[in-house]
């Protein structure tokens, strides 16, 4: 079985400092994959290696068995790879319908269509209406993408991603800034999406983390401290002591957020 | 779509040769013209985000075609807008490429500077007639008339504005369209949902270069005379301004901004004893500090989210 | 090779000092474009109020060397005026974003040339070298005015002095930091206003003085406050937005491209310059800006 998404010896420096150390892991179809780690990991710098707004020096990125190493971000979406952003990014001034429209138009191939296509147009209005519905937003679909409440918006960056329809999503820090409320409508979200899309989520609630995947990964330093099940990962000593030193190592798995 | 309102100002606009002087006919017909070139540079500055200063540049190429066609070819006027806009996408395709991989103010810059280049070209060359520009254009043969009356020139002209004004709206109401706003408003997210910025962009300026070549055709169609005066920094300044007094990105506010301008560069200078261009620049950073979003923005702050 | 030197002696020491002369008019334009992301278009218009200056002062003959000295101070006295002026316009719209800025140093350039081209009229105004300058000295076989090898001198104690201090100085490193990342630097709790001021004053006086310098040799006219403008805005291209290095290698070759270009080949010296600039962005497909900060 190939893996949706694998990593070969991934390396990058920014300047002098090393950032990533040959960090290889993969990601099974399917799987709900997450990456973590304390402060200063990587993982954002690894991030942006996948996503592809980030070129690295070293290393190899397999999506699907082919390499996209060299590949542009906007190549890598249009072949299945798409990431949500930490800092939701949406289109502000328009609706939150025409927001996922514009997604789903791209996948249906409208990007540079220069005359309006009533019956097509339709097919797309109606895909983006539903993935709206799925994500539970269709009541506001009217409404300005900016007067959204942070979790509504992030439920809006998992319409517009869904629209692309994809096959591997990554999820940056999705859970940030969110209530107790919203980190767990957010994550029947994450659960009840299709089992054949395969999901890499960077967090830091660990909560989430343990509580939705099914593989995590443990970056340290720029290099992978850790990886497999999550059970395993959390009685890891090696993985307790990057993130709390070597102190109160009972307190790592509370119910408390880490952050 | 047929509105009251837009049934209303078409009626207006066609019902103004009956009024209007023969001169004055012809200013309204140079405003048709020049709005024209407005409209195109709204599609790159208000539509995509593009705010550029070498319209003027295919306004100029268009000018030159039609001329040189009416000269040498044939003075049937579709014709020439015909191969005035052809000439104009051509030209931006052959200069856009440089630019449309750059944004915000380098772009301007880069426009800019090929506004100006082309300018240069224009009166360095003496096959276009040089700095003296090109003059003895045939006057306007409509379906083997010739046309000379103001009014049925203005009426012309009229009907070619329509119809270019018609095609862009279709246009921005794309898909083709969308994908522009949504480079407007958030590229990066644009890329990261698979598009690819630079080619939308690309196919955005060719098309607002053809916009201003068939400007350039209708100014000269009217003027019969063109020279590098009529495509330099000026000029191409003069359209922006239109642009940001009328509303970046409504279409009808540059046309409507695009008569204001015009008419305070040649009219009002006769009002207040000369100095068009002081004017031109007293109105420009008053427009900067009082009118951010232009007329029509103005208008339209409340209204809902364009779809 | 040596033969085709020597025939083009003179135009390529004229493309020389053309480019020092660009040089000083870029560094400024380019800085305050790199570090503060601000396209003033009303660059020229600084340049030719210099020019205007020295038509003004010095008049067409041999003035002396303390006029040209009062020509100097008044011209750098009105490049720190209309700086801080400017400077001021621009604050209200700091909030509103680069194009708006753009815009309104376009607005002002208008009404800054059209003001002189009333108050001054349409002519050409030459403008005489000063008495010890204005003499003729033997290159290799060739005279050469000894003014435009000044112009060079200038030049290149300007090109010295801001590197000096863009690397020796606390000022510089702010600069230099504020090219690569506008954000940081005020993230790190440096008030960078005043900096921005400075150099946006420091541009200006160079805008000013440099038109005065030239007017020996470009006189002043309505339309070159555009032509300089232009000039230097391929220069900034091709040399890159804020770095001085790169605005010199770019001011002495467009220099060059136009002196040469005009005297060799007046049909395409246009083209020349579109090709250098196009050439320019097809090896750097990234553009010009190496930081996501600047460009918006």
């Amino acid at each position: 079985m190939i893996p949706a998404l694998e990593l070969r010896s991934v390396g990058h420096r920014y300047g002098a400092l090393p950032a990533l150390d040959s960090v290889s892991f993969s990601v099974a179809t399917g799987a709900r994959h997450a990456l973590i780690g304390p402060n200063g990991a990587g993982k954002s710098t690894l991030f942006a290696a996948i996503a592809g707004t980030l070129r690295v020096r070293t290393g190899s990125i397999l999506l699907h068995g082919r390499d996209v190493t060299a590949r542009s971000e906007a190549a890598r979406c249009r072949m299945g790879l798409v990431r949500t952003f930490q800092h939701s990014s949406v289109f502000l001034q328009q609706s939150v319908l025409d927001n996922v429209v514009l997604a789903a138009q791209r996948s249906s191939g409208l990007a540079l269509r220069p005359l309006p296509s009533a019956r097509r147009f339709a097919e797309v209005r109606d895909d983006a209406a539903e993935q709206l519905d799925a994500v539970g937003l269709c009541g506001r679909a009217s409404a300005r993408a900016a007067d959204l409440s942070h979790g509504e918006r992030r439920q809006l960056e998992v319409a517009m991603v869904l629209a692309c329809k994809p096959d591997v999503v990554l999820f940056d820090e999705p859970t940030a800034g969110m209530s107790p409320a919203e980190t767990e409508s957010f994550s029947n979200l994450i659960r009840a999406l299709p089992p054949q899309l395969t999901v890499l989520v960077i967090e830091h609630d660990l909560d989430v983390v343990f509580a939705l995947s099914s593989s995590v990964t443990v970056l340290h330093l720029g290099k992978v401290l850790a990886a497999g099940a999550p059970a395993q990962v959390q009685a890891d000593p090696a993985v307790q002591a990057a993130y709390l030193g070597t102190g109160e190592q009972e307190e790592l798995f509370m119910a408390e957020d880490l952050t | 779509m047929i509105t009251l309102r837009r049934v209303a100002v078409v009626l207006v606009l066609a019902g103004l040769p009956l009024v209007l002087t023969s001169y004055q006919a012809s200013t309204a017909g140079r405003l048709l013209a020049f709005a024209v070139l407005a409209l195109s540079v709204d599609l790159l500055a208000g539509i995509t985000g593009l705010p550029t200063l070498g319209q003027a540049a295919y306004f100029g190429v268009g000018a030159y075609a039609a001329a040189l066609t009416g000269i040498h070819l044939s003075t049937n006027g579709p014709l020439q807008l015909v191969i005035a806009v052809a000439a104009g996408a051509l030209s931006a395709a052959a200069t856009g490429w440089v630019a449309v991989r750059t944004g915000g103010t380098v772009f301007l810059m880069l426009t800019l500077a090929i506004g100006e280049l082309v300018q240069q070209v224009a009166s360095r060359w003496s096959y276009v007639g040089g700095s003296n520009g090109l003059a003895g254009m045939p006057a306007l043969q409509l379906g083997g008339h010739t046309v000379t009356l103001p009014g049925v020139i203005y009426w012309y002209l009229l009907v070619v504005f329509l119809v270019i004004y018609a095609v862009v709206r279709v246009l921005v109401s794309s898909p083709f369209g969308r994908t522009l706003r949504g480079i407007r408003d958030n590229e990066p997210r644009m890329r990261a949902l698979g598009y690819r910025p630079a080619a939308a962009k690309y196919a955005a300026y060719a098309a607002a270069g053809g916009v201003a070549a068939a400007g350039g055709a209708m100014w000269v169609t009217e003027a019969r005379f063109v020279s590098p005066s009529d495509l330099g920094f000026e000029v191409a300044a003069l359209a922006l301004l239109a642009v940001v007094i009328g509303g970046a990105g409504t279409l009808w506010g540059p046309c409507l901004g695009a008569a204001i301008v015009l008419l305070t560069r040649d009219y009002l200078p006769g009002i207040t004893g000369g100095h068009g261009p002081l004017l031109l620049g007293a109105l420009f950073v008053l427009t900067v500090y009082v009118l951010p979003r232009g007329l029509a923005g103005t208008v339209r702050r409340r209204a809902a989210v364009a779809s | 090779m040596t033969g085709w030197l020597d025939a083009n002696f003179v135009t390529v020491l004229n493309g020389v000092s053309l480019g020092m002369v660009l040089f000083i008019v870029a560094v400024g334009f380019s800085l305050v474009f790199g570090m503060m992301g601000v396209l003033n278009l009303a660059h020229g218009a600084l340049f030719l109020t210099g020019a205007y200056v020295g038509a003004e002062v010095l008049g067409a003959g041999t003035p002396s060397i303390g006029a040209f000295a009062v020509a100097l101070a008044l011209a750098a006295a009105l490049g720190v005026g209309s700086g801080a002026v400017l400077a001021g316009m621009m604050r209200p719209l700091a909030a509103r974003g680069h194009l708006d800025q753009a815009l309104l140093t376009l607005g002002v350039a208008l009404v800054v040339g059209e003001a002189l081209t009333t108050a001054f009229g349409a002519d050409v105004h030459s403008v005489g070298a000063p008495r010890g300058l204005d003499g003729s000295v033997s290159l290799l076989g060739h005279d050469y005015p000894v003014y435009r090898l000044a112009v060079i001198g200038v030049g290149v104690v300007l090109v010295f002095g801001v590197h000096a201090t863009l690397v020796r100085t606390q000022l510089g490193a702010i600069v230099r930091a504020s090219v690569a990342d506008r954000e940081m630097v005020r993230a790190a709790g440096i008030d960078v206003r005043l900096v921005h001021l400075g150099v946006f004053a420091f541009a200006s006086v160079l805008a000013c003085v440099g038109g005065l310098l030239a007017a020996p040799i470009l006189g002043a006219e309505p339309g070159l406050d555009d032509q300089v403008l232009l000039l230097a805005l391929v220069v900034v291209v091709v040399g890159g937005l804020g770095s001085v290095r790169g605005a010199l290698a770019g001011a002495l070759l467009i220099g060059q491209v136009q002196v040469l270009g005009v005297s060799l080949l007046p049909n395409y010296a246009s083209y020349l310059l579109f090709g250098a600039m196009a050439f320019v962005l097809v090896l750097r497909p990234d553009g010009l800006v190496r930081t996501a900060a600047v460009t918006r």
